[in-house]
């Protein structure tokens, strides 16, 4: 068994050789190459702490994100007996610090979740849509544009007051919202791609509808797809935290860059930072994804990503 | 031809419209239990819940009951709210004025200084005037408007001391006083807005400047200043009037999180005190209003921008 999946990994490995001595061939075309500005990389810099963040934030934090631990509330940075509370307390005596560190989970984790699940709902129904055609295609389309024609806080809105908040809806709600222009996304390319010599060639040769899918569709929309799911990300990040902000997204006293800002605003007339800080949390993460998807379309010619833009 | 493209937008729009009224009545019927039951509580028995539901009509199959409240919605019956038991429509009443107010002062400061900065950013592309305005512009859209905000209130409430952070109107104010109260939400929205403004009018000049005419204006020698101002500024006012409805349409959502920081008692603070009390009749209406007037606004971009295209307006 094992020396099974050895030999065809030998396979594999003598396959991708043969392909790269066709790449050197002078007549094939240049490989494509993942070129990024200063500004770009370091972007991804940014991103990837935010992610680290993500998983070791709780481990790594002084404070558990529910201890009071200051005996006043609005400390300065610094203070605290040792300058333990490094960017000082806010309106419970919770050390600002920690409840970022772990409030990048919150706000970063449900945001990806509710981006994949908007990704899954939408390639499934866009690319089921451009290939099926006929009337599945007009019923998922008109209901997609009536979503789409509305403000999505309104949407938001109404559901979280006939639902109540919670994670779990707030990750249902904000991936269909977003799952409608996904699903625009994945239709376009998939009707775009249908039409293709090659599928054209497959079908012909009789492949199945979910093999023409798996192998020619899905590899070709992969590249557009990737760049928009930086930009839906940001709106997912910018949906949630509004949410938070507005006292109906994660319910306290779990710690959320959106809700932190809420809770800490009164603060602000005293001159403490500890609004802020989380609003720099949410702006440094929203930028720096939109700087990389930016330089990633500027590179490539721009094309879907700068039209949404 | 154009004026039948225009109509059918038109009919667009209202069967939009009536789909929305649908998507805002079901999200508020998704509610497990109902309305009799929130009522009763706790001290619900089947006899008395069968008599109240039937007295509210709840014994009656959703669409019935979806026609009635739209109907009622029409005639201007939208209701009584949960709290304190005021007919929704006073609430109501009281409150679009303010939100009017903010959204048309906003419109008329912002439009001029999106279109002028895109202009000028779109006369003079890669200096690095230029540079400051796509980066600065960027980070604008990217950020949640609550930062924005935030951000202001540090500088010109808590450190200049030059606005209040507050937008409390008792409605007896002066016009150097209400001016002073709008301020610090003013300000926020004309920067959310115009930043995504001055964006798509610099997009949408530089989209003309590639096109063969203006090349020709090129190879023929006319200055650069020219040729934006004469050749594709004109060409590109249908695309402009688009970006206009479009962001007026934004300022929706703007406008919600605007009025709820700065405490600014306007529709949308109605509407979020009815979603955190569970107010559904007035969560309803509020959500109506404002889904109708986004879808309004939507409506007239399009129009806007099949009006202003020569093509449709000159048919071969």
């Amino acid at each position: 068994m094992t020396d099974n999946v050895q030999v065809n990994k030998d396979k594999e490995q003598a396959v991708i050789d043969e392909l790269d001595s066709f790449a050197e061939l002078p007549d094939a075309p240049p490989k494509r190459k993942f070129r990024l500005s200063w500004v770009g990389w370091m972007s991804v810099g940014v991103v990837v702490f935010w992610l680290l963040i993500c998983i070791i934030g709780p481990s790594i934090a002084p404070f558990h994100e529910m201890d009071m631990e200051g005996d006043d509330s609005f400390l300065d940075a610094y203070s605290g007996e040792y300058g333990t509370f490094v960017l000082g307390t806010d309106y419970l005596g919770r050390d600002t610090f920690s409840r970022i560190l772990y409030g990048a989970r919150n706000t970063i984790g449900i945001s990806l979740a509710a981006t994949l699940l908007a990704y899954l709902m939408g390639i499934t129904l866009g690319i089921l849509a451009a290939v099926k055609g006929g009337w599945i295609d007009m019923a998922i389309s008109r209901v997609n544009d009536s979503i789409l024609s509305l403000p999505t806080i309104m949407l938001g809105l109404i559901v979280i007051a006939a639902l109540g908040n919670s994670i779990p809806n707030l990750i249902g709600i904000a991936s269909v919202i977003y799952a409608t222009s996904v699903f625009r996304i994945a239709r376009a390319l998939g009707l775009d791609i249908m039409v293709q010599d090659f599928v054209e060639a497959a079908q012909t040769r009789g492949e199945g509808i979910w093999w023409i899918i798996r192998a020619e569709i899905l590899p070709n929309a992969a590249m557009p797809l990737a760049t928009d799911f930086g930009l839906r990300l940001v709106f997912v990040v910018l949906f949630i935290s509004s949410m938070s902000f507005l006292g109906l997204g994660v319910p306290p006293p779990a710690s959320d860059w959106g809700a932190m800002v809420r809770e800490n605003l009164q603060g602000l007339t005293y001159g403490s930072w500890a609004a802020i800080w989380p609003a720099i949390a949410i702006a440094s993460f929203t930028i720096a994804v939109n700087l990389i998807v930016d330089d990633i379309s500027a590179k490539s010619g721009g094309s879907l990503a700068k039209k949404m833009v | 031809m154009m004026m039948r493209m225009v109509w059918q937008r038109i009919g667009i729009g209202f069967a939009t419209l009536i789909v929305v009224s649908i998507i805002v009545f079901i999200a508020t019927s998704l509610l497990p239990g109902d309305v009799a039951q929130i009522i009763l509580g706790q001290s619900a028995t089947p006899e008395t819940l069968a008599a109240l539901r039937a007295e509210l009509g709840l014994d009656q199959p959703w669409y019935v009951r979806y026609f009635s409240w739209l109907g009622d919605m029409m005639t201007g019956d939208l209701g009584i709210s949960k709290a304190g038991g005021a007919t929704i429509a006073s609430l109501i009443g009281g409150r679009v004025g303010n939100t009017l107010q903010m959204a048309a002062l906003v419109a008329v400061i912002s439009i001029p200084i999106s279109i002028a900065l895109g202009l000028w950013a779109a006369m003079h592309p890669g200096t690095w005037l230029d540079r400051i305005v796509t980066f600065g512009t960027l980070a604008t859209i990217s950020v949640p408007e609550f930062f924005i905000a935030t951000v202001l209130v540090l500088i010109l409430a808590v450190e200049l001391q030059l606005l209040p952070s507050t937008a409390y109107l008792t409605g007896n104010e002066s016009f150097g006083q209400l001016l002073k109260a709008l301020a610090m939400p003013l300000v926020t929205l004309v920067i959310v807005v115009s930043a995504q403004m001055i964006r798509m009018t610099r997009a949408g000049i530089l989209n003309v400047m590639s096109s063969p005419y203006i090349e020709m204006a090129i190879l023929k020698g006319v200055p650069r200043k020219r040729i934006i101002l004469r050749h594709a500024f004109y060409n590109a006012i249908g695309p402009i009037v688009n970006v206009i409805a479009l962001n007026l349409a934004y300022l929706v959502s703007g406008v919600v999180i605007v009025e709820t920081i700065f405490a600014y008692p306007g529709l949308a603070k109605l509407m979020i005190d009815g979603v955190q009390t569970r107010d559904l009749p007035l969560v309803q209406a509020c959500a109506m209003i404002f889904c109708g007037t986004y879808v309004v606004l939507i409506l007239l971009a399009d129009i806007g921008s099949i009006v202003s295209n020569p093509r449709l307006r000159n048919p071969k």
